[in-house]
């Protein structure tokens, strides 16, 4: 608490973005877990991914931690990879779901049991 | 060229010619019989026309030998030997050397050799040619009806003619062998090579069991006189530290040692001692040089006496079994189950000559005590096997314990200081105990039996046979007339052993000693009994079996030539040859005596003993009531034989039922061979019964035992470690992980937001349980 207490009198710096990617992770996994929806579960890896994409850019960024702590663009380009992996992952996913609504007439993940032990 | 090198080189060759014709027939037939290709029977006569070639070229030679022999060294009318003898010694080849050990292949020529040469080649060239006639049968396939094969058949086998020759040529050449070595050594070995060849030749038919037992009983029983020759031979060579008989260049012999020149050749058994002590004293040449000074006082008091007595008596072992004298004379009569031409060689010129031969070679080293181990033998030798002779219906076992007893005879001789007695009896027996065996083998090879009960009459059918052995008998008994000093060739060789026992029961009267005279004068009279009941048993009467007596036949040409030569021989091998200055059979052995035995000498632990010069023996005072006594007695067999088989007075079923025990002893010669498996056998089989049982009933169950239990250990450690703890390990682990497995699987559920929940938590524990760590490790 008094941790993020102090976050409130400090200038914005790498800490604020991550507490932001933290509160992203944190709603995308809830939304994950609870969502038996599954377009909501995809919507709750979309804002896990980009809360990693927020702390990754806010990490990298030489703007926000000096140039001398700054990892160059790595950050940045991760973030991009990650974009990019999200986005071909968004397709496959979305065609997974449709041939789940294809074959049981919904898109509710609690019936796609048929591998349980 | 002076006989010293032509004598050697003559006998050399007519040593080596049956070696040659035994390679031969081996090489020529032997090894393309044994490769399957058998030589045709025509071939195979040539084997007998090789063997007879050599045999007889060495008999040429050594004739030619004996003639050289007699041009140099004339018999003088009063050479009594008291220079000793002459004699060649040499070496033809060293063979081996070590140390002090000198073993060469030498010879040691003198009258005696050169004369036995010459018997011994004479009477294996005769049997050689008889054997022409009487083996025929193996030059075709036989059919051996003594033997039946399992398909109840009789046996029928190739003929073994070839085998037979080669087997003469080699006994032959170990005989000659024998008679020309120069030292122990060579004589021990061609003792063997002798003992060998009887064995092949006894085993002729080792198809028959019989034979193959005769056989393998001649050499068992040889091995075991060779024991106590071995042993005699040690005590000489350590001793003396040389075995040669006469003196070379390189050393001295063993007769000049034991009996040196500087003492008359007197027996001086300290050079024994003095030998020995060389091995001991760097100082031997003052040993020695003292030792036979002292020799002079105390010669008898040494410890040298008594191994030379050992000595003596050691090789005296060895001729026992040889010339199967008592106790290992029961060989001989089983011997009989070879071929009668071997059976006539064996018992005449090789095998038993051998025996007396090596006594009469080695008799300088004899003390008068081991002379009367010899004589006792002797004696009792002759006596035993002279009254065995006189039950058994055999033809050939009564010729056979007749072998034993004229043996026996030789031996006494020998023993009672009959040096010459004893060879020349060696020498005319050879003569008709060669004729006797060849007449008789005449006789069987007519009618196919050995018994003399299925005989009878048969003079009437080969006549020539009958006669010729007529004198064979005539000559064994010792017919003579002793009124005109004329008679056959045994009378002059046996009354010359009766006039020396005669002659030693004067010198050594005591009634122990006069056994050795009466023994032999009641076995002369047995012996004229036994010849006569042959004979007339097998020549005279009606016929005893009609058929066989039609079958009957006179033997062919090559088998009634020796029979006759040897008849000749037989007659007039005692006599001395008229217009030659005495030159007789006796005077050439005379010429070997061996220096210094011609003495008379007293025993050095029994006083009484004495044995006398043999010349003394012919003085008229023994001469005549001996040869007379030695008359009456074989006047009184011969006539007791006629009384039984020609006159009829008395029946020869009744005295035999009258005297039933007796002549169940006598017919089962003394019960020796029952004696013999009762002692050695029985208890051989007694005590590996003993031994047995203690491997059945001790060693077995104790390993039996040992095992067993093993066996339990190695169960239990097989339930508990291997089944326990092994397997049982393994197979836990195993469930475990099937177990866990099982258990596991109930984690997977399928349903994603609970992974997603398990992926979060999970993370959330690592992040935890790192940062933990994490911290206590930078603290630590």
């Amino acid at each position: 608490m008094m941790l993020l207490a102090s976050l409130l009198t400090e200038p914005i710096g790498v800490s604020h973005y991550m507490v932001v990617g933290a509160v992203l992770f944190t709603c995308g996994v809830i939304c994950m877990a609870t969502k038996r929806n599954a377009l909501g579960v995809l919507m709750g890896i979309e804002l896990v991914l980009n809360g990693a994409n927020v702390n990754l850019v806010a990490l990298g960024s030489p703007y926000l931690r000096g140039s001398e702590g700054s990892l160059g663009l790595d950050g940045q380009l991760m973030a991009m990879f990650v974009i990019v992996l999200a986005a071909a992952e968004a397709a496959v996913a979305l065609a997974i779901a449709l041939n789940f609504y294809n074959s049981l007439g919904s898109i509710d993940i609690d019936r796609a049991d048929d591998l349980k032990g | 060229m002076t006989p010293e090198s032509l004598l050697p080189l003559l006998l050399g060759i007519a040593w080596l010619l049956p070696l040659a014709s035994f390679a031969m027939l081996w090489i020529g037939f032997s090894l393309p019989f044994l490769a399957g290709k058998r030589p045709g029977y025509g071939v195979q006569k040539g084997a007998a026309y090789i063997a007879i070639g050599a045999i007889g070229s060495s008999f040429v030679l050594s004739l030619i030998s004996l003639i050289i022999w007699l041009a140099y060294h004339p018999i003088a009318a009063d050479a009594h030997g008291h220079a000793g003898s002459i004699a060649y010694s040499g070496d033809f080849y060293s063979w081996i050397s070590i140390g002090d050990l000198h073993l060469t292949i030498g010879y040691y020529i003198d009258a005696l050799t050169v004369a036995m040469f010459t018997v011994v080649t004479l009477i294996s060239t005769c049997v050689h040619v008889y054997s022409m006639g009487y083996m025929h049968e193996e030059l075709h396939d036989v059919t051996d009806h003594e033997v039946a094969t399992h398909g109840g058949e009789f046996l029928h086998r190739a003929g073994r003619y070839h085998r037979f020759y080669q087997y003469l040529s080699l006994f032959s050449f170990s005989m000659l062998g024998l008679l020309i070595a120069g030292s122990l050594g060579m004589v021990f070995m061609f003792w063997e090579l002798v003992g060998i060849c009887s064995y092949f030749l006894i085993g002729f038919y080792f198809e028959r069991r019989s034979a193959s037992n005769a056989a393998n009983k001649a050499f068992i029983v040889n091995r075991v006189g060779d024991f106590g020759m071995l042993i005699g031979l040690m005590a000489l060579w350590s001793s003396l530290g040389t075995l040669q008989f006469g003196d070379t260049p390189a050393e001295q012999g063993m007769f000049s040692k034991l009996r040196p020149a500087a003492h008359h050749h007197e027996l001086a058994p300290a050079a024994m001692v003095g030998e020995s002590a060389t091995h001991e004293s760097p100082a031997h040449e003052m040993a020695n040089e003292s030792a036979h000074a002292d020799s002079e006082e105390s010669s008898e008091g040494q410890p040298g006496y008594l191994l030379l007595f050992v000595g003596g008596v050691g090789i005296f072992c060895g001729c026992v079994g040889k010339s199967a004298q008592f106790p290992l004379h029961t060989w001989l009569p089983d011997a009989m189950e070879g071929p009668t031409p071997v059976s006539a060689l064996v018992h005449s010129a090789t095998m038993v000559a051998a025996g007396v031969y090596l006594v009469g070679r080695c008799y300088p080293i004899f003390v008068p005590e081991a002379l009367l181990v010899i004589a006792t033998v002797g004696a009792i030798t002759l006596f035993l096997a002279a009254t065995v002779a006189i039950t058994a219906y055999d033809i050939k076992r009564v010729l056979a314990f007749s072998t034993i007893s004229q043996l026996g005879y030789m031996m006494l001789a020998l023993g009672l200081g009959g040096w010459l007695a004893g060879l020349f009896h060696l020498v005319t027996h050879a003569f008709f105990k060669s004729l006797l065996f060849l007449c008789s083998g005449s006789v069987i090879h007519a009618v196919h039996t050995n018994d003399m009960r299925q005989m009878g009459g048969l003079r009437h059918k080969m006549p020539w046979t009958a006669y010729t052995m007529l004198v064979g008998c005539l000559a064994i008994i010792g017919a003579g007339f002793p009124m005109w000093g004329w008679g056959l060739s045994g009378y002059f060789s046996k009354d010359s052993i009766i006039e020396q026992a005669w002659s030693f029961s004067i010198a050594s009267p005591s009634p122990t000693y006069s056994l050795l005279l009466w023994l032999p004068l009641i076995s002369a009279a047995i012996t004229a009994c036994y010849m006569f009941r042959l004979w007339y048993m097998t020549f005279t009467g009606e016929p005893a079996n009609i058929e066989k007596y039609e079958h009957a036949h006179e033997s062919p040409r090559s088998m009634v030539a020796p029979l006759v030569l040897l008849a000749t021989l037989a007659v007039v091998a005692g006599w001395s040859i008229p217009f030659t200055g005495g030159l007789s059979l006796p005077a050439v052995l005379e010429q070997a005596r061996p220096a210094g035995t011609l003495e008379t000498t007293s025993g050095h632990w029994l006083t009484g003993l004495t044995i006398p010069d043999e010349h003394m023996s012919h003085a008229p005072e023994i001469k005549e009531p001996a040869g007379w006594a030695a008359f009456g007695c074989a006047l009184g067999g011969l006539l007791l034989a006629t009384m039984t088989y020609v006159w009829r007075w008395l029946r020869a079923e009744e005295v035999q039922d009258s005297f039933a025990p007796i002549h169940r002893l006598l017919s089962n010669g003394w019960w020796f061979d029952q004696i013999y498996d009762w002692m050695f056998v029985k208890t051989a089989l007694l005590k590996s019964k003993f031994f047995a049982g203690i491997d059945r009933y001790v060693i077995d169950p104790l390993a039996n035992g040992i095992a067993r239990t093993l066996t339990v250990l190695a169960k239990l450690l097989d339930r508990v470690v291997d089944r326990g703890a092994v397997d049982g390990s393994l197979n836990g682990l195993a469930s475990q992980t099937w177990n866990l497995g099982n258990s596991l699987h109930r984690l997977q559920t399928g349903r994603l937001r609970q992974y997603v929940l398990f992926l979060v938590l999970g993370t959330l524990g690592l992040f935890v349980a790192a940062s933990l760590c994490w911290k206590y490790a930078l603290a630590g």
